[in-house]
């Protein structure tokens, strides 16, 4: 588990996060304005193609794309 | 279906949860025309107050110039008030394809269609010229009605972090395999302030053979050394494949836009565009007016020199009295206070001093950005900026944030 949450965080710092931003498992990233929703779908590929799974559009959720931690829920809920 | 109680009570939910997030727009009434002096009626009922007005985007002083509203009225005489078709049908009138004309000489592109607003060129623009084999790279920070347009359109969608080449170059790199690849940005970034790298964006585009979309909205008219825009500005007038841009900013202020580019992709959005083929023609008024604001330009650079001199006496008054300004150099100047209350607080205070200026907090910019944002116009005089300058350091004063950096700016209000 810790590193589901590792590799997506590592991937998150790099696509959308700045020097300055220092990022941990529970920061929000939409309601906290780092990530915007038409953003994130490069979030969604990514997880989708290296995890070989399909999230649907309505699992896809800001609220559900919101930390790194409701990430690797959502991402575990596919892979089983 | 009936407009009953349980109905009424949804919508005053929704608009109750907009207030409480402190999101509620309250417009203010301007009872003269729009230029530097205003007077405007706020709260609603309130005596009408004289202002400075520092937030439109007047950028010239078009919107009432006077050989503008003439030329406009003239219009009106000449080819009647409205046209009552779209413009295939019989709303084309030769005025509407001259404006065409000029605007193609005027930003050095091959071809340009009119629409209604920059707003429909932009929702229409993508969907008309790509499909599901094509990508859209955008730059994070461009104009909601980009992002708009790109979600009506069929092709992938992936964004840039703002300004980044390094990341937009990963892109493109990433998506070689498409069959269209367009990068995507604002001219200059309305909120910031910033301009688009195009010169280096250009040369990636050539590397990775990818399109280059711009919306100069807050650049056409006055942005590089003879107003073409941000293109004139980075050196390459002739490189853009499209061009996006407004006549309701610099260029007169009234209403319409238009997609100007090459002649292949302003045809497709003359066959395909929707806002295009399904709104009417822009009214023959406007179109004369729009024609009048060019016709001034072409003729001398002295409002755009007029204006970058404006810009610049304003943002360095600002910075030697100890504000903190977003970095830039064009008429936005975004004056950072971080917290959206005080941004509120100090627009309030503002114009009780007799300044106009509005301001921006989450979700318009980002969390912890809060700030004024301050344009400035050709329409501007130098006691005008004194003025407002004046009143922005009283009320700097108040809230002692003269001077301070951001972090004790921070430390006193929050983010």
């Amino acid at each position: 588990m810790e590193d589901l949450k590792d590799v997506i965080l590592e991937y998150v710092i790099a696509e959308y996060a700045s020097e300055d931003d220092k990022l941990t498992y529970d920061t929000p990233l939409i309601s906290g304005g780092l990530v915007d929703s038409f953003s994130m779908v490069s979030l969604k590929r990514f997880l989708e193609v290296k995890y070989k799974i399909s999230i649907p559009d309505e699992d896809a959720s800001p609220e559900a794309f919101d930390s790194v931690n409701k990430i690797a829920d959502l991402v575990k809920r596919f892979t089983g | 279906m009936s407009y009953g109680e349980r109905t009424r009570t949804i919508y005053q939910q929704q608009l109750n949860e907009i207030r409480e997030a402190g999101l509620f727009k309250q417009e203010r009434f301007i009872h003269s025309p729009q230029a530097a002096d205003i007077e405007v009626e706020f709260p609603s009922g309130a005596d009408i107050k004289k202002v400075i007005n520092v937030c439109a985007n007047n950028y010239l002083g078009l919107s009432s110039h006077p050989e503008v509203v003439r030329a406009a009225h003239e219009g009106l005489d000449q080819r009647g008030y409205g046209m009552s078709s779209v413009r295939f049908i019989c709303g084309t009138q030769d005025i509407h394809r001259e404006l065409e004309q000029v605007v193609t000489e005027f930003l050095g592109t091959e071809d340009t269609i009119l629409f209604p607003s920059c707003m429909d060129a932009n929702a229409g623009v993508f969907e008309a010229i790509l499909t599901k084999d094509d990508i859209m790279i955008s730059d994070r920070l461009v104009h909601a009605s980009i992002v708009d347009g790109m979600r009506l359109c069929s092709a992938e969608h992936d964004t840039y972090k703002h300004g980044d080449m390094g990341h937009l170059e990963q892109k493109l790199q990433q998506w070689k395999d498409k069959r269209l690849r367009v990068i995507i940005n604002d001219g200059v970034y309305s909120m910031d302030g910033d301009t688009a790298k195009l010169d280096e964006i250009v040369k990636l585009a050539e590397v990775y053979d990818a399109l280059v979309f711009v919306d100069d909205s807050h650049a056409s008219g006055f942005i590089g050394k003879t107003g073409r825009g941000t293109h004139e500005k980075c050196g390459v007038v002739g490189k853009m494949d499209i061009i996006t841009t407004t006549f309701g900013k610099a260029l007169g202020g009234a209403s319409g836009g238009c997609v100007s580019g090459r002649k292949e992709i302003v045809e497709m959005c003359r066959q395909r565009a929707r806002p295009y083929l399904f709104s009417n023609a822009m009214a023959p008024v406007i179109i004369a007016g729009v024609l009048k604001a060019f016709e001034i330009l072409n003729r001398s650079t002295e409002l755009r020199d007029k204006l970058e001199e404006n810009a610049r006496y304003w943002r360095k008054g600002l910075a030697d009295a100890g504000f903190i300004l977003k970095p830039g150099d064009t008429p936005i100047v975004p004056v950072m206070l971080f917290n959206a209350k005080l941004s509120q607080d100090f627009s309030r205070d503002l114009y009780a001093e007799g300044i106009y200026a509005i301001g921006f907090f989450f979700p318009v910019v980002a969390k912890g950005q809060a700030r004024i944002r301050t344009q400035i116009s050709a329409g501007h005089e130098k006691h005008h900026l004194d003025k407002a300058l004046e009143a922005f350091i009283k009320v700097g004063k108040k809230y002692q944030i003269l001077g301070k950096t951001a972090e004790e700016i921070i430390a006193m209000y929050g983010m």
